[in-house]
């Protein structure tokens, strides 16, 4: 609300430095360091899926690698959609939160097909204003498959944002979940949030 | 994509995508779905999910737990053998020589080698399955995707897609050249080769069809997605980037 209080120039003032933030060229992420952050991430996939260690430890390293490497905060707020808009930045960080331990549990479950595979980068590129990185994923008894990351560094950092296994994407296919999730709790973030901790 | 295809995919009733195998597109419809006959669709989906509870996916787990791995990939690999003629028509319609030889080589092999397709040596030594299907090649002549459509017990599909599985079907040179005495077993790999598809994939498919908040919305997002890749190849991607959500408001 301080916002209203502020007189013209002031307002003009803080709004022109935060765009010339924004704009601000930074250190641009290259397609090498794109390529270098996903070599590290499927290097840490092949370490927990051959460690034989339990299910239960395999989740935790997953939630651990997803917390570390890929863009949480933007990947949960996006999967809300416009009702974003509407919620707080404390309903958004304790939605992300929950967002997060919800797809460790959900797709971490699902790490035991990948045991005893590998997971490899075989190139990467620009596309529009981010990063593809493509790796194949070589499961035993299993054709090969194709994963892609997405890579960006508008959060400040270099991050992964999407995930897509053979086209299929994380970030859409969550956010039809999440949507669907909201419509079913009349659009009660509160209640997804709460509901969320203990899904997947 | 012939009898083996509508049966697999009769088998995946929902499909759950990471079946990693079933269709392609050109990423036309980026991203959104086009379900004008989204009402209809959704009881179709309701009553797939019934015949996937009651049947099928306790049939796959029967047949997944009662019989040995190897001899279920053999039926599996006999099923998918009699439908290797079925992509090799598709390819050259596609004008995909490349495709066509690599899959006709591949066909003699496990034909012979291979024991009448149920082994699979082919793919041992360099040439695995392309598949292809005659919806693909409708993309491939300029078609459009169509609405989509989710068929009782062939689970989704798009318009396109719909008429490519009927012209497979009719189309396949194995329903005419097959001899008579090999068409009940080619008959039961079909329905094997389902099962197991069913029970390989049975994490995913669960979790789609019956942990999902929408179900339907999932099985349709899924199937989009994984059929617009296959069919787009890698190129233009039609991605979503979550900045420009999030930041141009």
């Amino acid at each position: 609300m301080t916002m209203f209080s502020m007189n013209e120039p002031t307002r003009r003032a803080v709004i022109a430095g935060a765009l010339a933030l924004a704009a601000l060229p930074a250190r641009a992420l290259t397609t090498n360091e794109a390529r270098a952050l996903i070599e590290r991430v499927t290097s840490e996939i092949n370490a927990v899926i051959n460690s034989g260690r339990s299910e239960a430890a395999m989740y935790r390293d997953f939630e651990s690698i997803f917390a570390r490497y890929a863009d949480v905060p933007t990947i949960a707020r996006s999967t809300l959609g416009p009702d974003a808009r509407r919620a707080s930045s404390a309903q958004l960080s304790a939605f992300a939160d929950a967002f997060r331990g919800y797809i460790a549990r959900k797709y971490g479950r699902r790490f035991r097909e990948l045991i005893g595979g590998q997971v490899n980068v075989t190139g990467a590129g620009p596309v529009k204003s981010f990063y593809e990185v493509d790796a194949i994923a070589d499961l035993r008894g299993q054709a090969p498959f194709e994963v892609t990351f997405l890579v960006s560094d508008r959060s400040g950092r270099d991050l992964f944002f999407d995930l897509l296994i053979e086209g299929i994407s994380l970030l859409r296919t969550e956010r039809t979940e999440v949507g669907a999730m909201l419509d079913r709790r009349g659009g009660n973030l509160d209640a997804l949030i709460a509901d969320l901790r203990q899904a997947g | 994509m012939g009898g083996r295809d509508m049966v697999r995919i009769a088998a995946l009733v929902l499909l759950g995508g990471l079946a990693g195998a079933c269709a392609r597109v050109e990423p036309a419809a980026t991203g959104t779905a086009y379900d004008p006959y989204e009402a209809q669709n959704r009881q179709v989906h309701a009553f797939n999910k019934g015949v996937d509870r009651a049947l099928f996916r306790p049939a796959s787990t029967v047949y997944g737990r009662g019989l040995p791995g190897p001899v279920r990939e053999g039926v599996s690999n006999f099923a998918a053998n009699l439908s290797a003629p079925g992509d090799i028509v598709n390819d050259v319609l596609q004008g995909e020589a490349e495709d066509a030889g690599s899959n006709f080589f591949r066909f003699l092999i496990n034909s012979t080698l291979g024991v009448a397709g149920v082994f699979d040596p082919a793919t041992s030594i360099g040439l695995p399955a392309r598949e292809s299907d005659f919806g693909q090649t409708l993309a491939v002549w300029g078609a459009g995707e169509g609405a989509y459509l989710e068929l009782p017990l062939l689970g989704p599909s798009t318009q396109r897609d719909a008429v490519g599985t009927a012209v497979d079907f009719a189309l396949n040179p194995m329903r005419y050249a097959l001899p008579d005495e090999l068409r009940t077993p080619a008959v039961a790999a079909r329905v094997g080769s389902g099962l197991q598809q069913r029970y390989v994939l049975r994490d995913t498919l669960d979790q789609v069809l019956y942990e999902s908040a929408d179900s339907y919305a999932q099985t349709r997002e899924i199937y989009l997605q994984n059929r617009r890749f296959e069919l787009g190849g890698d190129e233009a991607q039609d991605y979503f980037n979550p900045y420009d959500d999030v930041f141009d408001e």
